[in-house]
């Protein structure tokens, strides 16, 4: 886990696969350059509660995975809700099973938005725009 | 003495009537034994008609003398050849008394006692051979009819023997056509078996096919998006170039993330190519080659397979992976398609153990499967554990034998174990052991010899 940049929208992204960080950097280099987007790697549920025990304040939008091992991405979700309601950032639930069971655990669970695998950059990009 | 050769004519003539069965065997001798006896009757009761005693002694003797001779001579009478021969002594001593009384009547009556003496002992003699004779005509008969007896038995046995052949030719038959049966229950039976392996691996296959699309998902996604970064890199590289004056750092900066991208989906690229093999692998027969394989990538690949695969299916289902390898690369000589087969089977049972007791338990229970591998005296020791349901003492014998299952019906075939235990220890020389508590924990070791 790895805090890149320290600028106002910061992202978490929590995913068990450890190039998702490389892809991300590469994707949003040029508004990592210009310091618009900040991005954290979480690479499991249990990481990412941990970051989010000292950087809270800071996480704008949690971007998670739901298939992983140990910890799922609708626990996680759970537990952030639970654990921090205030301020309460908003999660992005990732999985590439385009199911409607997990679509509507998310939601239930207080998930903002929903995206399947391989995930569309351009649409990501229009929904952080949106934030 | 003409009463005594009476009573001897009549007695033996009836004895041998009798004994012999004259009347049936010899008719003719047996007439003319009748004869004899009206002879002795008529010789005995003529003396008291015609008045000439003497004569009718001489008679007698010779009557007597016909009658012993001929029964004698004849070869049908040779079982009272020697009665007849005893009935001589008593005749020469009535004829001897006789002449004696012709030639000098003086002499006979001086030793007429001893005529008479002799006469008796003679009779005596005569009765004591009859005795004789009567024994030994009763053994012959006893013998003869003892004969007749083993000869029955003799029919009988063969007639028995005969029953037996027909039965044992019958029974032999039915041998034949139940052996013949057997061995197309047999051809039929290792058919079956085969076709049961078959739908073992599929079966365990299909715990897969979610598992897998998952796995194959992810790399794929993987090259997808890095070829997508790398249109965009080379578009920003043509960009830059274009310009007048391009930064070459970034330039630079570009073609390195190029490259890295380009690694990744090789990389990428090669875990889908792999997990694809793989699976093909566990569908196909091996080729029984035993190559050095990396067995902690196997286990691995295989882990996160079943839990992908048994996830898909239970979309609540979530369970924890831990992974503790000696080495990061363990060699091991092993049919990679067999063992890899072995591994499945385990996961399978490690992550629907695991589920069993999330179901039964719910909140608070952590499930977590362990792998662990390590080198153990020139073997390979590659341990999987999970804390499911564990494995009741009742069922832990019988957990390597065949159709052996604790799984509802439909959902195991009951082979995985007794195969992959036949796969271990027969096909690698190696070992396949569990240790479980109930309600705590499994775990199975498996050893084969190291690469």
């Amino acid at each position: 886990m790895e805090n890149t940049t320290d600028t106002q929208t910061k992202i978490l992204v929590v995913d068990d696969e450890r190039d998702i960080r490389s892809l991300f950097e590469m994707k949003f280099r040029r508004e990592i350059r210009k310091g618009e987007l900040s991005f954290s790697f979480a690479f499991s549920g249990e990481e990412a509660l941990d970051y989010m025990e000292g950087h809270a304040s800071e996480v704008v939008l949690i971007l998670s995975d739901i298939n992983m091992p140990g910890m799922s991405g609708i626990e996680l979700l759970k537990r952030i809700r639970l654990d921090h309601p205030s301020p309460n950032p908003k999660v992005m639930m990732v999985t590439a099973y385009n199911d409607d069971d997990y679509y509507h655990q998310a939601f239930q669970n207080g998930a903002n938005d929903f995206l399947t695998k391989p995930i569309d950059f351009s649409k990501l990009k229009e929904k952080l725009q949106s934030l | 003495m003409e009463f005594a050769y009476f009573l001897l004519v009549l007695f033996f003539v009836q004895y041998i009537r009798k004994t012999m069965y004259t009347k049936e065997t010899y008719p003719r001798w047996d007439r003319i034994l009748v004869y004899c006896r009206f002879m002795a009757i008529f010789l005995l009761c003529a003396p008291w008609v015609f008045d000439c005693e003497r004569v009718f002694s001489w008679l007698w003797h010779a009557f007597m003398l016909v009658f012993v001779v001929v029964l004698y001579t004849r070869k049908e009478f040779k079982s009272v050849r020697s009665l007849m021969m005893s009935i001589l002594p008593l005749i020469v001593i009535g004829i001897a008394g006789d002449v004696a009384s012709l030639i000098s009547k003086e002499f006979y009556q001086k030793y007429d006692e001893y005529f008479d003496m002799f006469k008796v002992f003679f009779v005596i003699w005569v009765v004591a051979m009859w005795y004789q004779n009567r024994r030994q005509q009763k053994q012959l008969a006893n013998e003869r009819q003892q004969r007749i007896e083993e000869e029955k038995q003799n029919q009988l046995m063969k007639a028995r023997k005969a029953e037996l052949e027909i039965l044992v030719a019958e029974r032999t038959e039915e041998i034949n056509r139940q052996k013949e049966e057997l061995v197309t229950a047999l051809d039929h039976l290792k058919t079956t078996q085969v076709q049961l392996v078959q739908s073992e691996k599929m079966a365990s296959l299909g715990e897969l096919t979610a598992g897998i699309a998952h796995e194959i998902q992810n790399p794929l996604n993987f090259v997808n998006n890095f070829a997508e970064v790398n249109t965009e890199l080379i578009e920003e590289l043509k960009e830059e170039q274009e310009k007048d004056a391009p930064d070459h750092e970034l330039v630079e900066e570009i073609l390195r993330d190029l490259a890295d991208n380009m690694s990744k989906m090789v990389h990428h690229g090669k875990r889908a190519d792999s997990i694809v093999k793989g699976m093909l692998m566990h569908s196909r027969t091996g080729s029984g080659e035993k190559e050095n394989v990396d067995v902690n990538a196997l286990a691995d690949e295989y882990m996160r397979l079943a839990y992908h695969g048994l996830r898909a299916k239970d979309k609540s289902f979530n369970a924890t992976l831990e992974k503790d390898f000696q080495n990061e690369i363990m060699k091991a000589r092993v049919m990679p398609q067999d063992f890899g087969r072995v591994l499945l089977n385990i996961f399978n049972n490690a992550f629907y153990a695991v589920a069993q007791r999330t179901k039964s338990e719910g909140d608070g229970y952590r499930p977590t499967v362990w792998l662990s591998s390590k080198l153990n005296n020139g073997a390979v020791e590659i341990r999987i554990k999970d804390n499911g349901m564990g494995i009741p003492d009742s069922a832990r014998a019988k957990i390597f034998e065949p159709f052996f299952t604790t799984k509802p019906t439909g959902q195991g075939t009951g082979l995985g174990l007794s195969l992959s235990y036949d796969i271990i220890c027969n096909g690698h020389g190696g070992t396949l052991e569990v240790e479980s508590k109930k309600g705590e924990f499994t775990e199975f070791t498996v050893r084969v010899p190291a690469g």
